[in-house]
């Protein structure tokens, strides 16, 4: 990592060291099968129970509550999928929310409902939503918004579903929140949360998601049983300590990490705001997350710029990593009402916990070189 | 000794296991697996394994689930369905004591080289004239022979109560100062396998077909009113049996299943001077005479007499006490209300 300026920490995040070192010896050693009967497999069972009780402490739910997934989109899925196929009903959700969503309330003909200028979700037009849908079985809106970084009001939106479909269950994405915010202020306010190991410092292929008590749902995985029949399949033991111990320290580090990379990040928009005329930060500080610094910049095509930043080994990406590589401007932008010209010079830039005050001015250096160059180039041809 | 310490993810049985322990046994931790289906009672649902599972990991001793669920259905569901259908009131969780924990559990637990098993019930085991015997547990609100009063010589010898000799509260102190996660845990109150949900009308209701009886007067016989399930209606039963409001307090004091007749009236009318009691067990030898004799969980034990009436024993109160409802257990002990003597089922 040494040879990149890595600003691209909302796609993924080194593991934090401790994290690792928790996971080698269930990769070495301690492989046992944690569903066996033996006191082999017991040991291993205990590491993923005493892993529960973590998450279940840093998240502010009990550990019966929480279901180990392989991934933040298993999560979504069963939330949102398996909370239909059980119930019954609609599904609705927030038009800027990670496709891990978006598409499974496409799949099941579910409504969406519109954002504000930030890109939270509109308060009035989901009331409108809700009032206007019968048998409404879950509503997803996600925590905070993995291109832009905004910060959605989940109290709020508790409110409104209350108000206008109380029978309504309500999801967050809660993928990009963890390393941001106190996840226990959000609990109270959901029936099902998901979160993503690789997205604060904890290995991929690992994820969870949180049923509270009465949130009921059909399995996405069905077999041998494992997680009180929730979700079958043999327990990724490492990933699991893994990611416990990574979320343990997030929370642990998580006010003193906020004020350090807040820093940085106003410290690299703000330079380039000033070096290159024509750059936007596309969502206010107020409103979102400390390590996001999501860019719209006049007269330039991102893929170019990515480009030229891949040349100079600076990791940065266009709409959310896993979008197909199209001209195609993001949903989240077309949501926010943010134009199709000044989406298509759209970059995110995000930070975190490894950021240092060199990745941010090497950031400034090579963004402000690229983007002269792209646009003295355009000019001219 | 070693010790096969049953495990039910409860409190009282977590603390069990803590006393062995500390006792200086070799203690392991097995949870029955009996019920497959749908629990909410908070005994024997997957969330009741994690706990034990939990607990036994805090106290650092083994802990396996043995899987008896075919036995659970052959000696305590399928009875408990076929009891109802027949007009009896049965108490499955005396049939699983009988056949499970203190049978399949033991002969296990024999079979794995344990000394002893042991349950987290509140109640003793003591030796008496030269034989073992149940006796009550500390803790009078919480005394639990009754359910154990089936206990023979032979499981007596090798069965532990290790909470027996304290009190409810006493059993919650010391799980909270040893941290056990169940400290705090509510008691488990009904059948594992009737969900708080559905209750017993939906676990019956879809098992056996539930017939409609007329509901009548004890006096003159007057048509009453109706219930939808004649096998739900037990004897003493108060409410729930289609009755308009007000006007004075009616009890179930017959049961017809031929005519599908409920008789109901004065509480007096529930009054006998004796009942006769089949199936009976002894501790260590019949006995008759005077005794105390109890025959609900958690009822109080009543002076009578006991007397052999063929293979039946039939009790004579003292002074006279409500009928008890056929299927329910009743249980001898001592005229001093201390050791169970023994128990049947009340005819």
């Amino acid at each position: 990592m040494a040879a990149y300026t890595y600003l691209d920490h909302a796609a993924t995040t080194p593991m934090r060291p401790q994290a690792v070192a928790a996971m080698l010896p269930f990769l070495s050693e301690r492989f046992a099968n944690p569903s066996g009967s033996h006191r082999f497999a017991r040991e291993a069972r205990r590491a993923i129970d005493e892993a529960r009780d973590v998450v279940a402490g840093v998240i502010g739910c009990r550990p019966g509550e929480v279901v180990f997934t392989g991934s933040g989109t298993e999560a979504d899925n069963t939330a949102v999928l398996g909370s239909v196929a059980r119930r019954g009903g609609t599904s609705l959700c927030s038009a800027t929310e990670h496709h891990a969503v978006l598409e499974c309330v496409h799949s099941l003909g579910g409504h969406v409902v519109g954002v504000d200028a930030t890109g939270a979700v509109d308060l009035g037009a989901l009331a409108v939503a809700l009032d206007a849908t019968v048998d409404v079985t879950v509503v997803s809106v996600m925590a905070v918004n993995n291109e832009v970084g905004t910060i959605n009001d989940l109290a709020a939106v508790r409110k409104v579903v209350r108000r206008h479909a109380p029978r309504a269950l309500l999801h967050t994405d809660a993928v990009q929140a963890a390393s941001w915010l106190d996840l226990r202020a959000i609990t109270p306010h959901v029936d099902f949360l998901s979160l993503s190991a690789h997205k604060f410092g904890g290995p991929k292929g690992v994820g969870l998601l949180v049923a509270r008590e009465g949130a009921s749902f059909a399995p996405t995985l069905i077999g041998g049983g494992q997680e009180a029949e929730r979700r079958s399949g043999t327990h990724n033991v490492g990933g699991i300590v893994a990611m416990a111990e990574a979320l343990r320290l997030t929370d642990a580090t998580r006010t003193a990490d906020i004020e350090r990379i807040a820093v940085l990040r106003d410290r690299l928009v703000d330079g380039l705001v000033a070096r290159v005329p024509g750059v936007h930060e596309t969502v206010a500080r107020d409103r979102k997350v400390a390590g996001s610094a999501h860019l719209c910049i006049e007269g330039i095509e991102n893929e170019a710029l990515l480009f030229m930043l891949d040349e100079a080994s600076v990791c940065a990406s266009a709409a959310a990593a896993c979008a197909a590589g199209a001209m195609e401007p993001s949903h989240v932008l077309a949501a926010m009402g943010v134009s199709r010209d000044l989406a298509l010079g759209a970059v995110r830039f995000s930070l975190g916990v490894t950021t240092t005050e060199a990745d941010a001015e090497r950031g400034i250096d090579v963004v402000a070189e690229a983007v002269q160059r792209l646009r003295r180039v355009r000019v001219t041809s | 000794m070693k010790v096969l310490m049953a495990l039910s993810g409860g409190v009282d049985s977590s603390v069990a296991a803590a006393e062995l322990i500390s006792d200086g046994h070799e203690v392991v931790g097995i949870t029955m697996r009996l019920w497959g289906g749908e629990s909410d009672t908070g005994c024997c649902s997957i969330a009741d394994v994690d706990d034990a599972r939990r607990v036994a990991q805090q106290l650092d001793i083994d802990h396996l689930v043995f899987n008896f669920t075919d036995d659970f259905n052959t000696h305590v569901v399928d009875p408990y369905v076929q009891a109802h259908r027949n007009g009896l009131t049965p108490n499955p969780c005396i049939e699983c004591n009988r056949h499970l924990k203190f049978d399949r559990l033991s002969e296990r637990a024999d079979l794995l080289g344990f000394d002893a098993v042991a349950t987290g019930h509140h109640a003793r085991v003591v030796q008496h004239d030269g034989a073992w015997f149940v006796a009550r547990g500390a803790d009078p609100a919480k005394d639990q022979s009754y359910v154990v009063h089936m206990l023979p010589q032979r499981e007596l010898a090798r069965t532990l109560f290790p909470i027996g000799h304290m009190t409810k509260t006493q059993v919650r102190e010391k799980a909270t100062a040893l941290g056990l996660r169940t400290a705090a845990k509510p008691d488990s109150q009904d059948v594992c396998f009737i969900t708080d949900g559905g209750g017993r009308v939906a676990f019956l209701g879809s098992r056996i077909p539930f017939r409609s009886a007329q509901v009548v007067d004890a006096v003159d016989g007057s048509a009453l009113g109706e219930v939808d399930a004649l096998e739900m209606v037990t004897l003493g039963q108060r409410r729930g049996i289609g009755l308009a409001g007000g006007g004075p307090k009616r009890y179930v004091v017959g049961i017809d299943h031929a005519s599908a007749t409920v008789t109901v009236g004065d509480e007096s009318l529930l009054l006998c001077d004796s009942i006769a009691v089949r199936n009976v067990v002894w501790a260590h030898q019949p006995v008759v005479g005077a005794m105390a004799v109890q025959c609900s969980a958690h009822g109080a034990a009543q002076s009578g007499h006991l007397a052999q009436a063929g293979d039946q024993i039939v009790v004579t109160w003292d002074s006279a006490q409500r009928r008890v409802a056929p299927g329910q257990s009743v249980v001898f002990y001592d005229a001093s209300n201390t050791y169970v003597l023994g128990g049947g089922i009340a005819v």
